[in-house]
């Protein structure tokens, strides 16, 4: 009896001081080692993503996914889960882009996780036009100025579709 | 002949009466008690809905009315779906092009007939018989169109296509694409019939609002199953052709002065 109120009091005791180390070491993990943590920009506009940042952490590729092939072989084309809809929010104000510099939305992710990412071969990065006239900017047009002296800084739409092959 | 001519002289063609017309639809439309739409303003499906096969997209080119020397057709679908137009291209044998112009010239007579060759979203596509992967489909609206996530670029459709409708992209597009308008690298690519204006509930492409907007009044596009459209009431009045009949493809283009 006394021996296996030992074993128990060891085992207990071995759980805390586990515990009591991981504890300790998620806090005092120093930032710098390993991999620099990807940039998590807020979207420039928009309060609250179509789902819980959880769920689209994980699961953002199947929804993309799933709706793609909705809108490619019946034309269905809702915002929610649109890539489109992902770009117009979470274009970087710096870029006007998602995917333009190391930091923008989707690559600063993809390059930390290294999932290399083929969307933007064929997808613009850049949202449509100006921000302002998207629906979802009726209320946020307030930004609109940040990402327009960007986008005047560079070559326009019209232009870009002439440059290139 | 010319009273087939005039007959279709009569239907409304003047840009102004047609901006009026639609203008006056769409107010019509809007005023209505919410959810009730009495009119059907072109087409608009709600975004949630899957294009029907009670719809059959088309369009009707009249090559009597298309001008010699005239490309707004052509430069309208280059600046809406974001190609190159050849002539800007360094590589102009291999430049994607969705829309080119054709002067035909009758040996015998001289005659000469202008017209724009596209892809005729045939009923039944020869480009879709032999993509092997699926990627080269019809919608069910009629619309043939690429899936460019399993297009493997192959390149069999555009030797199927009597049309030489098709061309591939050879070079990286570097983010010059229109949101709209997704296309890239090693994929096979065509005219969309403005597949995202259809969607939009525009009820019209790029370049039949760019030859009506000039005047020519040469491209009508409509559906071709609703028997009140513009489109249909013109196919009723006007003799029109398919090309390449024979082949018995069952053309979404028909052609009027060929």
């Amino acid at each position: 009896m006394a021996g296996k109120i030992k074993r128990l009091l060891a085992l207990g005791a071995v759980v805390l001081t586990t515990a009591a180390l991981a504890w300790a070491g998620s806090d005092d993990q120093p930032k710098a080692s390993g991999a620099p943590k990807p940039v998590i920009t807020k979207a420039v506009k928009g309060e609250q993503c179509v789902e819980p940042n959880d769920f689209m952490r994980r699961n953002h590729m199947k929804v993309l996914l799933h709706h793609r092939d909705e809108t490619v072989l019946e034309g269905i084309r809702t915002k929610k889960y649109s890539l489109k809809e992902c770009i117009n929010c979470h274009a970087s104000e710096k870029t006007g882009s998602v995917a333009a510099s190391k930091d923008d939305f989707c690559v600063s992710c993809h390059s930390y996780a290294a999932v290399k990412i083929d969307c933007f071969d064929c997808h613009s990065t850049k949202p449509q036009g100006s921000m302002a006239m998207h629906p979802l900017n009726a209320e946020t047009a307030h930004y609109a100025h940040k990402l327009a002296a960007q986008a005047n800084s560079k070559v326009s739409a019209e232009e870009m579709a002439g440059v290139a092959q | 002949m010319s009273d087939m001519k005039s007959m279709s002289d009569k239907t409304p063609n003047s840009p102004e009466r047609r901006r009026f017309i639609s203008a006056a639809t769409v107010a019509a439309g809007v005023t209505l008690v919410p959810g009730v739409m009495l009119i059907e303003v072109a087409h608009g499906r709600p975004e949630d809905q899957a294009a029907s096969s009670a719809v059959r997209w088309g369009m009707l080119v009249d090559a009597t009315k298309c001008a010699s020397g005239c490309d707004e057709c052509v430069s309208a679908c280059s600046t809406e779906n974001g190609w190159t137009p050849v002539a800007e291209s360094q590589h102009k044998k291999q430049a994607p092009q969705w829309i080119r112009k054709l002067e035909l010239q009758d040996p015998l007579t001289q005659m000469e007939t202008n017209l724009p060759m596209l892809c005729q979203h045939c009923a039944e596509p020869p480009c879709v018989d032999v993509c092997p992967t699926g990627a080269s489909f019809k919608r069910a609206d009629g619309i043939v169109l690429v899936n460019r996530h399993t297009c493997i670029g192959c390149r069999y459709c555009m030797m199927a296509c009597p049309y030489k409708a098709r061309s591939l992209v050879h070079e990286p597009l570097n983010d010059t694409q229109k949101p709209d308008v997704p296309r890239g690298i090693g994929c096979v690519e065509a005219c969309t019939f403005c597949v995202q204006k259809v969607d939009r509930g525009d009820g019209t492409t790029a370049c039949v609002e760019a030859c009506t907007a000039s005047g020519h009044n040469a491209l009508v596009f409509g559906d071709m199953n609703d028997p009140e459209s513009e489109i249909s009431k013109r196919l009723r009045e006007l003799p029109t052709k398919q090309v390449r009949a024979d082949l018995n493809l069952n053309l979404g283009v028909r052609y009027h002065g060929i």
